[in-house]
């Protein structure tokens, strides 16, 4: 490591790390604030709230239908996992594995979707679901946020197979192994560490996707980000509070995902695709 | 002998093996579900919505494209949307490379990482809603500012531009930082070190070594950090002026498709939100054109 020591270096030194402890306080005032209120009985111009209770859960749980909410939420979100795992792991297999003519072309589709606004696809995907009948409904929810869940598997997918050493297979293959044995046996304990770490990944980012649910969900296929965006939309009718553990609710639901999540992941992976681990750990 | 002579004689290899030989064959056909299905949800849609944006409610096929842009009232949604998005994109890479520079000697990233991490995945509706608690005029930002006698009145920060602009910040900037990281942790330090062994000063060494490797990553980063802020919707709804300065473009799409119900308006929006923000990526892309020319890997080996 080189180090400078003269005083310039040193105030910079410290001007970033002050930059990014005020950061980080204020996202935490941004959390804590929200835990905080979520808590309070009456919370109006001071420091801390003048005192504490927990009745605002289940307010929030039985005026926002929290039980039905969360159920289709979770529904939701699972479909949208099995099904973009198993359609981007077999397609990434084919795009790692294999080089014809096309596929330069086929990569630009799946990284489309990634690239533009959710809303520009969104309201023509929209148009067509409810044109067919599915908007509104539990599966058009599941298909609208299929659109950049499969290209995320995909993409995240591509050099996790291309790290796998294609003699591996070859050699299983010498020695008589069928295609679903191949499979099982070779490829599906190799590519474990990188589906559960895409598949989760899918799950945090689904569960935070906002604009494609809200623009195809019905009353009985909200998910959870979108009746917080009602509730505070909204605000006024309800108690802050109210609203607050609802948003509680919602983070702890995002946070125990993320934090399985960080187990298996580089969190500078969730967002570089196609990276590999640095060189120097 | 026998074999290898009919094997010359027949009329070349068959079909089968000349189509694996381009690379198709069984395994190939594994792509299908997914580019099956991202035609069906992705391409078809857009192409429908690009015709349906094409097929006015009355009017000749221009009508949609015409009306949004002799409307001030929709226009300027697009100059509101750079208005915020550029700033804090600018923003956020720029302060995103300092820190990722010092994060890299760190032997602990992870904690830092993670705890920058947790905006991106609440997710923009939660930050719109701690932030109007939070930046609100009793809220603890003001109050504290206040407590060190920074300022006489709560600013108001909630409900305008600033609003909108912090928490496109605080969802915005650990996407940058986490993806400059990534980049900045790819070069090698070898050859930092080498440098440093020549005699180069830190900023030489920055501007000098780790600028030109890391330009195509920091294109990349500003493009996807870029998108993001572009698409701000609802944090523009709860928190900003709705109505007012923060009338972003996707505010203006979502109202002509879902509450006039116009889905053909909606359409032509959505096709002009997205033309906008190629526009500014192709431009930010021509930009590394100029400056940097050379292999687009960072420098390991």
């Amino acid at each position: 490591m080189i180090r400078d020591n003269g005083l310039a270096s040193r105030l910079w030194r410290f001007a970033i790390w002050a930059v990014v402890v005020l950061f980080v306080l204020n996202l935490l005032g941004v959390i804590i604030a929200v835990v905080v209120n979520s808590l309070s009985t009456r919370w109006l111009g001071t420091w801390l709230p003048a005192g504490w209770t927990s009745h605002w859960y289940v307010d929030a749980w039985r005026e926002f239908q929290l039980t039905p909410v969360l159920i289709v939420t979770f529904e939701i979100v699972f479909a949208v996992v099995i099904i973009s795992g198993l359609v981007g792991v077999t397609t990434a297999y084919a795009l790692a594995r294999r080089d014809f003519p096309g596929k330069r072309l086929m990569v630009l589709i799946f990284l489309l979707p990634l690239l533009l606004p959710p809303l520009t696809y969104g309201i023509p995907l929209a148009t067509v679901l409810y044109r067919l009948g599915v908007g509104g409904t539990f599966w058009g929810v599941v298909l609208a946020n299929l659109v950049p869940a499969i290209p995320f598997v995909v993409l995240v997918m591509i050099p996790f197979i291309e790290q796998i050493d294609p003699r591996i297979e070859q050699a299983a293959r010498v020695f008589g192994a069928s295609t679903t044995s191949l499979f099982v046996r070779i490829l599906l304990p190799l590519l474990l560490p990188g589906m559960l770490a895409a598949l989760l990944l899918v799950l945090v980012r689904t569960l935070a996707m906002f604009e494609l649910t809200f623009l195809t969900a019905g009353p009985t296929s909200q998910t959870l980000v979108v009746s917080l965006y009602y509730a505070v939309f909204a605000s006024g009718v309800r108690a802050s509070q109210s609203i607050d553990a609802m948003a509680v609710v919602y983070m702890v639901t995002t946070l125990f995902w993320l934090i399985i999540a960080l187990q298996f992941v580089n969190p500078t992976q969730i967002v570089a695709r196609a990276k590999q681990q640095p060189a120097n750990p | 002998m026998m074999s290898v002579v009919t094997a010359g004689a027949s009329p070349g290899p068959s079909l089968r093996k000349r189509l694996a030989a381009r690379g198709l064959d069984g395994t190939t056909l594994l792509v299908l579900p997914g580019i099956v299905a991202t035609l069906l949800l992705f391409v078809y849609p857009f192409l429908y919505g690009v015709v349906d944006s094409l097929a006015p409610k009355e009017g000749p096929w221009f009508t949609n494209y015409v009306k949004f842009f002799s409307e001030p009232f929709q226009y300027d949604t697009i100059f509101a949307t750079l208005w915020l998005a550029l700033p804090v994109t600018i923003i956020n890479v720029l302060v995103a490379i300092p820190i990722a520079f010092r994060v890299r000697l760190m032997r602990r990233q992870r904690l830092l990482t993670t705890i920058l991490v947790l905006p991106v995945t609440l997710g923009t509706v939660l930050v719109a809603d701690g932030l109007l608690n939070y930046l609100g005029p009793r809220g603890w930002f003001n109050r504290s500012l206040m407590f060190l006698d920074l300022i006489d009145h709560p600013l108001r920060l909630t409900n305008n531009y600033w609003g909108v602009f912090a928490s496109l910040v605080i969802t915005g900037f650990p996407f940058a930082f986490l993806l400059t990281l990534s980049y900045v942790s790819g070069i090698d330090p070898a050859i930092e070190q080498a440098a440093a062994t020549l005699g180069a000063k830190a900023r030489q060494r920055f501007m000098r070594i780790f600028l030109p490797l890391l330009a195509p990553g920091l294109i990349v980063t500003f493009c996807l950090a870029f998108v993001q802020a572009f698409s701000v919707f609802p944090s523009a709804v709860l928190l900003g002026a709705p109505s007012g300065p923060t009338r972003v473009i996707s505010i203006a799409a979502y109202q002509a498709a879902f509450e006039q119900y116009d889905h053909s308006m909606g359409a032509a929006i959505a096709i002009i939100m997205g033309l906008v923000q190629l526009v500014v990526i192709l431009a930010v892309l021509s930009l590394r054109q100029v400056l940097y020319r050379g292999p687009a890997a960072g420098g390991k080996g």
